[in-house]
């Protein structure tokens, strides 16, 4: 008799796939049929799209409904499938015009009355909608903000489904409540987010910018400061290092040294994201629903310290159904910090060891294969034994050298492996605490310089696809860009003594790229090179 | 007789006359059996039509179509060859048909007739 097409995308990982919803209206005995690999939660929309149509005030058509879902093979899952069913039945019975839907796309799911409520993964959701051509997206009002980010689309934000269905109508107001409105993005992107890492307002440090223009800020007056480490400075100087490369850093040493608290103060010394950054981060963060509602764009490098009693699932990713990313994609371009590391499940761990080379965390699963980007800097912290007393001789810790061996041994030697900068914290002395007063830097300062360094190693690196130093492959390192002639020569000893690995030359290059781009040197020099190898090795003063 | 009786009753005698006007042969009406009943047993080219009435006062519980359930369906395909064996005839095609009406007031009913619906 009839037949309406909508679309809307499936989401697998943080890839939009984009989906033809065909609705059907044939002669037949009253009834809806959902064909399309729906999961529980998409079948369930035939009674809640029932009740929302019937409690807007439309009718129901009392015919054969037959809805397909294309691609068949794709598996769909989630709520948000339900707007566009609802106005591609409605188009098929006649009650829309057909016009009103082309290049468009629907996303929301609907409240028995009738209600447009918010879904997640809107973001990549109408972004991989502009990519197909659509230039408009309809969704809930609380989403719309959100899928303003993405340039070039018309966003209608709907608060029910009769507002909805007088937009596409063209009849405001007609069928009550609220109508729809076109959302125009204040244009976030532009206005707080530079188009690469040249622009200078970037030197202030991230926890100072957290409020955002137009929104209520949140006080700023007690935001940690780097320069509150005292008498930590090889400390401050590794974390300096891992901001500016995005090298990994584990830091081990006695309670009270100070380890949590240099963690947590490493997001106030890294630059803020830039603009293709933070649609990926803000994406990830979209899949998973821990977006803020009123300013739906992340700007600061996230930061993610997940408890150590934390599963394998809840650190790379996955879950029945809808695969949600883990803490490792939720750190995309910022820190994951695992404090305790030993602690942590052994596999947890392991788990982390194809993220930290690949870059991305892929999630197998029948019929589909889910990526999430996991381009993190790991931070791991560690007490040096179990009983956490071993702060000095005389402080009476009484773990044998084989206890201590078997705790560090936790974390396997291939992680370790792949973590480039290992600071060994000792515990300070009164002298060193007044001390270092005079010489400790403060969070702005040292953002300023990571800042510089970056900009740095992103200007050598131009026309690749790598950013920071930590990324760059060892071949091309070695080919392209290697340290000034001769200042190898304490790494290539170290390697004839069976110090460093083959793979530690090639991480020992990077920090020392990274170092030289610290101290605005054009070329490693030998002493940075001395440097880097003293971090990879972890110094014992 | 009850209203709703009353209102079945002269729901059949409507639809028997909206098919007969659409060029259906009428051969039984409410034929019964140890199963059930039969409402209009019809005859349309060489098709035997096993038809259900349904009808209703009102779209208050849905349109009267909907009350033709999956199990209903099944019965009237069970009570046609009874129907069939019991009249010792065959035919080519079996049919099942359903008329659904609703009452509009003043005598007239408005009347849907869905062919092959099981």
């Amino acid at each position: 008799m009839a037949l309406a097409r909508t679309y809307s995308v499936a989401l697998i990982g943080i890839t939009g796939h984009v989906v033809e919803v065909e609705a059907d209206i044939a002669n037949g005995l009253p009834a809806m049929i959902m064909v399309g690999l729906p999961d529980t939660a998409l079948r369930e929309a035939r009674d809640r799209i029932r009740a929302a149509i019937v409690n807007s005030g439309e009718k129901w058509p009392p015919h054969k409904i037959t809805v397909g879902l294309s691609p068949a093979s794709l598996p769909k899952r989630g709520s948000w499938f339900d707007l566009s069913i609802a106005v591609g039945i409605l188009a098929a019975a006649g009650q829309v015009p057909r016009a009103a839907l082309d290049g468009a796309m629907f996303f929301g799911e609907l409240g028995l009355d009738g209600r447009l409520r918010p879904v997640r993964g809107v973001l990549p959701a109408v972004a991989a909608a502009a990519e197909r051509g659509f230039r408009r997206v309809m969704v809930a009002e609380a989403n719309a903000a959100e899928a303003a980010l993405v340039p070039d689309v018309q966003v209608v934000a709907a608060s029910t489904l009769a507002a909805a269905l007088d937009w596409l109508c063209g009849t405001p107001g007609l069928r009550g409540g609220r109508p729809a409105a076109e959302c125009k993005g204040r244009d976030l992107l532009g206005e707080i987010l530079p188009d690469g890492p040249d622009t200078s307002d970037q030197a202030v440090p991230a926890s100072s910018r957290r409020g955002l223009p137009g929104t209520a800020a949140p006080v700023t007056a007690a935001a940690p400061d780097l320069a509150e480490l005292l008498g930590q400075s090889l400390a401050r100087r590794g974390a300096e290092v891992c901001a500016a490369g995005g090298h990994h850093l584990s830091l081990l040493g006695p309670p009270g040294a100070g380890k949590t608290m240099l963690a947590e103060r490493i997001p106030t010394i890294l630059p803020k994201l830039d603009r293709a950054a933070a649609l990926e981060v803000t994406s990830i963060h979209s899949v998973a629903g821990t977006l803020p509602e009123q300013v739906p764009l992340l700007t600061d490098p996230p930061f993610l310290a997940p408890h150590h009693t934390a599963t394998k699932a809840a650190i790379v990713g996955g879950g029945s159904g809808i695969i949600r990313p883990g803490s490792a994609s939720l750190a995309h371009r910022g820190v994951l910090f695992l404090d305790e590391a030993p602690e942590f499940a052994r596999d947890v761990l392991d788990a982390l060891r194809q993220p930290l080379e690949a870059g991305e965390v892929v999630v197998a699963r029948s019929g589909v294969t889910a990526r999430f980007p996991a381009r993190f800097t790991l931070i791991l912290a560690a007490n040096p034994c179990p009983c956490a007393r071993a702060a000095g001789p005389a402080e009476g810790c009484s773990c044998s050298p084989a206890m201590r061996r078997r705790y560090l041994g936790r974390i396997s030697g291939p992680l370790l492996d792949r973590v480039d900068v290992k600071i060994e914290l000792e515990p300070v002395g009164r002298t060193e605490l007044l001390n270092d007063r005079n010489f400790a830097e403060s969070s702005r300062a040292v953002a300023l310089r990571v800042l510089q360094a970056r900009e740095r190693a992103a200007h050598r690196l131009r026309g690749t696809p790598w950013r920071l130093n930590a990324e760059v492959p060892g071949s091309e390192l070695r080919r392209t860009w290697p340290p000034a002639p001769g200042s190898l020569r304490v790494v290539e000893r170290s390697l004839e003594r069976g110090q460093i690995s083959a793979r530690g030359v090639v991480k020992v290059i990077r920090v020392a790229w990274t170092v030289a781009d610290l101290a605005g040197r054009p070329r490693p020099t030998r002493d940075d090179c001395a440097m880097a190898l003293g971090l990879w090795l972890g110094v014992r003063r | 007789m009850r209203a709703k009786d009353v209102l079945g009753k002269s729901g059949e005698q409507a639809a028997a006359e909206y098919l007969e006007a659409s060029g259906l042969r009428i051969l039984d009406r409410n034929w019964r059996c140890a199963d059930g009943e039969i409402d209009i047993v019809a005859v349309e080219r060489h098709a035997l039509v096993v038809c259900e009435v349904k009808s209703r006062s009102g779209m208050r519980y849905g349109s009267p179509l909907e009350a033709v359930s999956r199990a209903k369906r099944a019965r009237l395909r069970r009570l046609a060859i009874l129907w069939l064996n019991a009249h010792g005839v065959r035919f080519d095609q079996v049919r099942i048909d359903v008329v659904g009406l609703v009452y509009e007031g003043t005598g007239g009913f408005t009347i849907e007739h869905i062919r092959g619906v099981g």
